[in-house]
């Protein structure tokens, strides 16, 4: 009994401080915020006390105006279309990166992997700033576009300050976390698989789409929910690298906390995309739960 | 000329000759196998059949039309993997479907060809199953009827049974010989397991660093090995080496030590003074307890120094006042006793002279 009660509390000292830690640090924000979203903004920002002349100051106030004003879903349904587009940007370039570090020689995959996630050395917004001077108007890269453009009779265009800066920014931030599971997941691959491919008829375009790209999913959907999440909720990147156009979700969101004050439509906008994000990851956990064999099943057969 | 020719092909990886020189000719539903210790070049051979690498000299050819330049899929040959290699992610429908999608076979053939695949290897009614739901032996059912489904005109086997347990290796050895007859297909089966070839083939090619020592069929390899290396690796066998003593009227009577001269019937023209070896199989030594009725034949004394009790037989290990030991294997045939010898105990073996087998050297 007494051994029991003792693992019991050794169980409980290891779970216990990163559980307290999720609870102070996670879900009592999370609640304040739920809370927060159905009282009153204060007169001079922050928020109304909550009882008021006898009566609890409750309301739906907030949510009622995130879903008569359609700006907001439009600017939701923007931030989602970015998210998506950096998404498939980065899949698009980690992918090949991915294979190639897993299937470079031993010795040179932890140099490779390094280079990877180097960026991760400097501050992210010290590298976001870089991009304002590798975009700027004065910078090598603009003024060869618009020699370009001009070339072919069209007006100049600024890099800076658009759209299309803010998807170099965001895919560039992301891309090793799309590198990263799609290499781990591809550093299992059996080679004996490709090869029965290939002995079956299979050539290279078909190895990949019927053998590697299948069996890399799990990969894929991993590296997806590590881009698009964070994507989805980012300002600092529309902030410095945007046009007034280019204000997203997350943007919206730090307006409402530190510039209108109103703290209750922020909480509401705050929890909306919490409900988004998760309700994404689900989906593709849905999608993902299908009956995917590891890679490395074969391997298992062999021992 | 042969189904499958390989002609004086050759394949060296740095400073190491893997496959040197060899030229084998496998006939049209011929169940061909390439038997050697690991090192010995066999894989490589298979690899070069399937395409994966390619001879630096030499080539192989298929009804006499150059694989050189063909890619492993646009080559009618087919490869059983060790690891299986199917597909995780696809059903056994899946796995045997996808020879027959990447041939472009019409949508409407698919389902009984396949069903046809997984009757010749006794799979109906798991179709629908994971591989990672398959047991060893299933696995390689359907590694074998994914790589047969197309008919390819040769089917390379590469150790195919290593990972599978004895008891169902033995299974599946009966299975592969009644398939490989059905089928008619030719099959080139790469093992370094002398049993399993023994077993399995019609004709066998020992080798050994990158050389055929010996091709011939499974009893002519067994009775008559051509070489010291092929006795040695196919089954348990006495080697007896020293100088000729004599070579006349088709007896040839070596010096070995620590036995004395040993007389061997051989169609030599071996000159007295040269080296030779006499392979002399356990099972062909007789061991009694008394001196052997015919004086014609090769007797020495002896002591029980070492016995290996197997249920069916017995392995006893003689040894001779000379140092020499003499492995012989005795059927524990009699009834009422469980073995024939004790350690220690004095024996006498004996053989006749047509039992050994000579070999120069």
């Amino acid at each position: 009994m007494a051994a029991q009660r003792a693992t019991r509390l050794e169980k409980w000292l290891v779970v216990g401080p990163p559980l307290l830690y999720l609870l102070v640090f996670f879900a009592v924000p999370s609640l304040i915020m739920v809370l927060a979203s159905f009282r009153t903004p204060g007169e001079f920002g922050g928020l109304a006390p909550l009882v008021e002349e006898g009566r609890l100051d409750l309301n739906l106030d907030s949510y009622a105006r995130f879903f008569s004003e359609s700006i907001y879903a439009e600017i939701f349904l923007k931030s989602m279309w970015y998210a998506l587009l950096t998404t498939l940007f980065c899949l698009a370039l980690a992918y090949p990166l991915a294979a190639l570090v897993a299937r470079s020689q031993k010795r040179y995959r932890d140099l490779l992997l390094l280079l990877v996630i180097l960026p991760f050395w400097s501050n992210f917004l010290i590298r976001v700033y870089a991009w304002m001077i590798i975009l700027g108007p004065n910078a090598a890269l603009a003024k060869a576009v618009n020699g370009v453009l001009a070339w072919f009779g069209h007006e100049p265009v600024p890099l800076l300050f658009s759209s299309f800066a803010v998807l170099v920014c965001l895919v560039y931030v992301h891309l090793p976390f799309m590198v990263l599971p799609l290499y781990a997941n591809l550093e299992k691959h059996d080679q004996a698989l490709l090869d029965a491919a290939q002995d079956l008829g299979a050539n290279a375009w078909q190895r990949f789409w019927r053998i590697t790209f299948p069996l890399s999913l799990p990969g894929v959907y991993a590296g997806a929910a590590l881009v698009f999440i964070p994507a989805l909720g980012i300002f600092a990147i529309p902030d410095i690298l945007g046009g007034p156009e280019d204000s997203l979700i997350g943007n919206v969101i730090k307006q409402q906390f530190l510039e209108t004050r109103d703290w209750p439509f922020g909480s509401v906008l705050s929890i909306v995309l919490t409900v988004a994000a998760l309700a994404l990851a689900g989906l593709a956990a849905w999608i993902g739960r299908g009956n995917l064999g590891t890679p490395s099943s074969a391997k298992e057969a062999r021992a | 000329m042969a189904l499958l020719e390989i002609q004086n092909v050759t394949r060296r990886f740095g400073d190491f000759t893997a496959v040197d020189n060899v030229s084998i000719g496998i006939e049209a539903a011929e169940f061909f196998t390439l038997l050697g210790p690991s090192g010995c070049g066999k894989t490589t051979l298979l690899r070069m059949i399937a395409g994966f690498d390619l001879p630096d000299g030499g080539s192989v050819l298929l009804n006499g039309e150059d694989l050189a330049g063909r890619p492993p899929e646009q080559r009618p040959v087919r490869t059983v993997f060790q690891s299986y290699a199917l597909f995780p992610h696809m059903t056994v429908e899946g796995n045997v479907a996808f020879p027959l999608q990447m041939a472009k076979t019409p949508a409407a053939e698919i389902p009984g060809k396949i069903a046809a695949a997984l009757e010749d290897v006794r799979l109906q009614g798991f179709g629908k199953r994971y591989p990672h739901e398959l047991s060893g032996g299933q696995k390689q059912r359907v590694a074998i009827g994914r790589a047969l489904v197309t008919h390819p005109q040769v089917l390379l086997l590469d150790e195919p049974l290593a990972a599978l347990d004895a008891k169902l290796r033995e299974e599946m050895q009966l299975e592969l010989i009644n398939l490989q007859k059905e089928v008619g297909i030719t099959f080139v089966y790469v093992t370094h397991d002398q049993t399993e070839a023994l077993a399995l083939s019609h004709r066998i090619a020992v080798m050994n660093r990158g050389h055929v020592e010996q091709l011939d069929e499974p009893s002519r390899i067994y009775s008559f090995p051509r070489t010291r290396f092929v006795a040695d690796f196919i089954g348990q066998c006495n080697l007896f080496s020293g100088p000729v003593l004599a070579n006349a009227a088709r007896l040839v009577t070596v010096d070995v030590g620590g036995l004395g001269p040993v007389r061997v019937a051989a169609e030599s023209t071996i000159s007295p003074g040269r080296p030779g070896t006499i392979a002399l199989r356990p099972e062909k030594i007789r061991i009694q307890a008394t001196a052997p009725a015919d004086p014609a034949d090769n007797h020495y004394r002896g002591t029980v120094a070492d016995l290996l009790y197997m249920g069916d037989v017995t392995v006893y290990k003689v040894a001779t006042p000379g140092g020499t030991r003499v492995e012989a294997l005795l059927a524990n045939s009699q009834s009422s006793r469980a073995k024939l010898f004790e350690l220690g105990d004095a024996v006498e073996v004996s053989w006749p002279v047509d039992a050994g087998h000579f070999i120069e050297e």
